[in-house]
């Protein structure tokens, strides 16, 4: 191929990809106040989520894993609108979401949903299975009651209960039959675009793995785009295509999950990584496994490092990360990183 | 290791008495022995009994629990026999434990320094300053940066990991022979529960303890345990040194519980999920515990739960799979 075929077969590719992308995230970020003295002043910000970009393709799984605070569920949030971003874009189907009024936002609502990771706290103990599942169908169309109920009906039998089980209240089922309502609930109007915020972090492991096949199960027949909030680094490249590396607001690293899980490039995602204590069956000695091992805590969001915000627990911070912020660059092929050990 | 066991719990039974005459079988004829420097690792599901077993040692039992039937031998004394005032003596000073959430165990209205320097002076009887040289000492030694500022700040201002180190810190204050440890690092971040094992491990060698460790986490049982011990429906289901178990799985549950992980280094399109829900401890099935869950259920599963039998040298497993010998698993 001459350069020329090259970059038209490029420019091609780069269109094919552009055209699936179903969610389209630039520079947002969520600052809350910091109120202080007796006058509730703000005196300063906590960078929740501090200028994160990234784009999610329609079918697409993207993982997100950090730390707890790392700001992966108010990015979660502020993507649904349930909070209003401090600055940024948010593109949703090629509408930039990010400034429609409440009114105007109802009509996007139905296509993007949330399930929450605490099944108890997430369903109101006074309503029946079928009237939380119907719930959405009540808010968001137009439907009668009879349509309601075949819709709650067939919504059921499809996260692996019974339809009988409709005339029931939360209390009598376990956390995983609970999950399973939460994401009927959620699915029930047939939406694009699903935020699974640690769905299954409460859950025994023997219940998560039904949960995730049946998560896996039910992208396949309703075409769904999730965004998969987890800790469990496991678990998160079991479910996900590309996964997302969060650190104090920020995208430290984001790329397909195999390049991501074999070829870390960013320390904390290294340090991340070696830290999942391992099942090792082999006879004799320990697995081979490269530790990086990382000290200290989070920092504060209220008060973050300068330059990179990693730098206080890197093992190999330099002079140069205490005073520049790196930028998230592609190293390899949709392979970004942002660390100043691979800007030149 | 010694042949004699630091501590030997034998056919221990407690049952919570609940409403309606119901009885919740929480821990129901459980025995077994933890060996001195050794790190004993308790796993199984929500509900399985792993706490209750800890509390039962510790005598931490409040109504409607009770507990009505075993004996529990810490090196020479039968703990179930004694005064409730010679254990407390024996709770801090020769058993200690640490909990999965910190808070509740730390006194939020106390600063660090207060805590440990009451415990100091209650256990080992020194002075008001004596204590304090000493509670600074042992932050240092589980790792807490500052030390000297930490000790008079309060339980809220430091991060989860901080406080584990501080109830660590606590814990091996009296040179307690056996530490148990229930579930010490769900809470917290995977970066930070390395910190907290690792730590736990040499503080281990350092002080020769035995180590009780509860935990969900398999990962945790393979990195940290010579021993594991499976629980499941109030009962010890497998029982064998860790990489024997993992090795070598013999119960159904075991081998479902390690199909059910997401494995980092091979890819699986769907994971091998165990049907069903974990039965409540006041309704448990007749006959074995696991028949309502099993891919290898019998008739016979049904009508009696099995013995748990040694099948080979310190393997043990509750499952009648192995009623003639058998061998292994599919
Ligand atoms: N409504 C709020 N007001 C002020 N600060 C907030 C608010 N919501 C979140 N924060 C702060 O923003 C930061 C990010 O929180 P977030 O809940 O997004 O983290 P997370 O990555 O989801 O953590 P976890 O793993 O614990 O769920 C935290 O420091 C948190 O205290
Ligand atoms: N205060 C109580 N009242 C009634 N039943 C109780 C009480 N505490 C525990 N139980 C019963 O004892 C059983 C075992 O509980 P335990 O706390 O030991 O489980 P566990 O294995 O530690 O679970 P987890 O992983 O959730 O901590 C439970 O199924 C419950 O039915
Ligand atoms: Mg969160
Ligand atoms: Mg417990």
């Amino acid at each position: 191929m001459t350069n020329v075929e090259k970059s038209i077969v490029e420019e091609v590719k780069k269109e094919e990809i552009t055209k699936d992308v179903l969610v389209d995230v630039q520079n947002v970020k969520k600052y809350f106040p910091i109120k202080g003295g007796i006058l509730k002043r703000t005196v300063g910000h906590l960078k929740a989520v501090d200028d994160v970009s990234f784009q999610i393709h329609k079918g697409e799984t993207l993982g997100i894993v950090g730390e707890s605070g790392s700001g992966k569920s108010t990015l979660g949030r502020v993507m649904l609108r349930l909070l209003d971003p401090t600055d940024g874009t948010i593109n949703f189907n090629d509408v930039d979401i990010s400034q429609l009024k409440k009114k105007e936002m109802n009509e996007y609502r139905k296509d993007m949903q949330i399930v929450f990771q605490d099944p108890f706290a997430s369903l109101n103990s006074k309503m029946s299975v079928g009237e939380l599942i119907e719930e959405p169908l009540l808010v968001q169309t137009s439907l009668s009651r009879s349509e309601r109920q075949q819709k709650a009906a067939e919504m059921i039998e499809k996260v692996g209960l019974r339809r009988s089980d409709l005339q029931k209240y939360p209390h009598e089922f376990s956390g995983g039959q609970r999950q399973r309502i939460s994401i009927a609930r959620a699915l029930v109007l047939e939406p694009k675009f699903v935020i699974c915020d640690e769905p299954v972090s409460a859950l025994d492991v023997s219940i998560q793995a039904q949960v995730l096949n049946l998560m896996k199960d039910l992208q396949d027949d309703l075409g769904l785009t999730y965004l998969f909030i987890a800790h469990d680094l496991s678990v998160v490249k079991h479910i996900s295509d590309r996964v997302a590396v969060m650190y104090l607001g920020r995208i430290a690293e984001i790329a397909p999950k195999k390049e991501l899980y074999n070829n870390p490039l960013h320390p904390y995602t290294k340090g991340l990584l070696s830290s999942i204590p391992v099942i090792d069956t082999e006879e004799g000695g320990e697995k081979q496994r490269e530790r990086v091992k990382l000290t200290g805590d989070l920092p504060s969001p209220a008060n973050p490092p300068s330059g990179c915000t990693f730098r206080t627990r890197c093992p190999l911070a330099h002079d140069r990360c205490i005073t520049e912020r790196p930028e998230l660059v592609e190293k390899e092929d949709g392979h970004f990183v942002a660390c100043h050990l691979y800007t030149s | 290791m010694s042949n004699q066991p630091v501590l030997n719990v034998d056919s221990l039974k407690t049952y919570f008495y609940l409403d309606q005459d119901q009885v919740a079988k929480a821990v129901d004829d459980i025995s077994f022995s933890i060996y001195p420097g050794e790190t004993v690792a308790l796993v199984g599901e929500s509900g399985s009994g792993k706490s209750i077993t800890a509390l039962s040692i510790m005598q931490l039992i409040n109504k409607p629990g009770r507990i009505i039937n075993g004996t529990i031998l810490m090196n020479d004394t039968e703990l179930l026999k004694l005064s409730a005032k010679k254990m407390t003596k024996i709770r801090g000073n020769d058993i200690a434990m640490i909990f999965q959430e910190p808070m509740t165990a730390l006194n939020p209205v106390y600063t660090i320094g207060n805590q440990i320097t009451e415990m100091l002076r209650k256990h080992k009887n020194l002075s008001k300053s004596e204590a304090r040289i000493k509670a600074v000492e042992l932050l240092k030694t589980v790792g807490i940066p500052r030390a000297e500022e930490v000790i008079d700040e309060y339980p809220h201002q430091l991060s989860g990991g901080m406080r584990q180190r501080i109830m660590i810190a606590m814990a091996i204050s009296c040179d307690p022979t056996l530490l148990i440890a229930d579930e010490p690092t769900t809470a917290l971040d995977v970066t930070i529960q390395a910190q907290i094992l690792d730590l736990m491990a040499e503080m281990k060698e350092k002080f020769q303890m035995a180590l009780l460790l509860i935990t969900h986490d398999l990962g945790v049982v393979s990195e940290y345990a010579d021993r594991v011990m499976v629980m499941y429906g109030g009962q010890i289901v497998e029982q064998a040194p860790t990489k024997k178990l993992l090795r070598d799985t013999k119960h159904p549950y075991t081998k479902g519980l390690l199909d059910s992980l997401p494995n980092l280094d091979e890819e699986v399109d769907r994971l091998g999920a165990i049907k069903g829900a974990v039965p409540p401890a006041h309704d448990f099935p007749s006959g074995c515990r696991f028949s309502t869950r099993c891919p290898f259920v019998m008739d016979k599963c049904t009508q009696s739960n099995p013995e748990l039998q040694e099948l080979e040298k310190d393997h043990f497993v509750r499952c009648h799979l192995y009623d003639n010998g058998g061998d292994t698993l599919d």
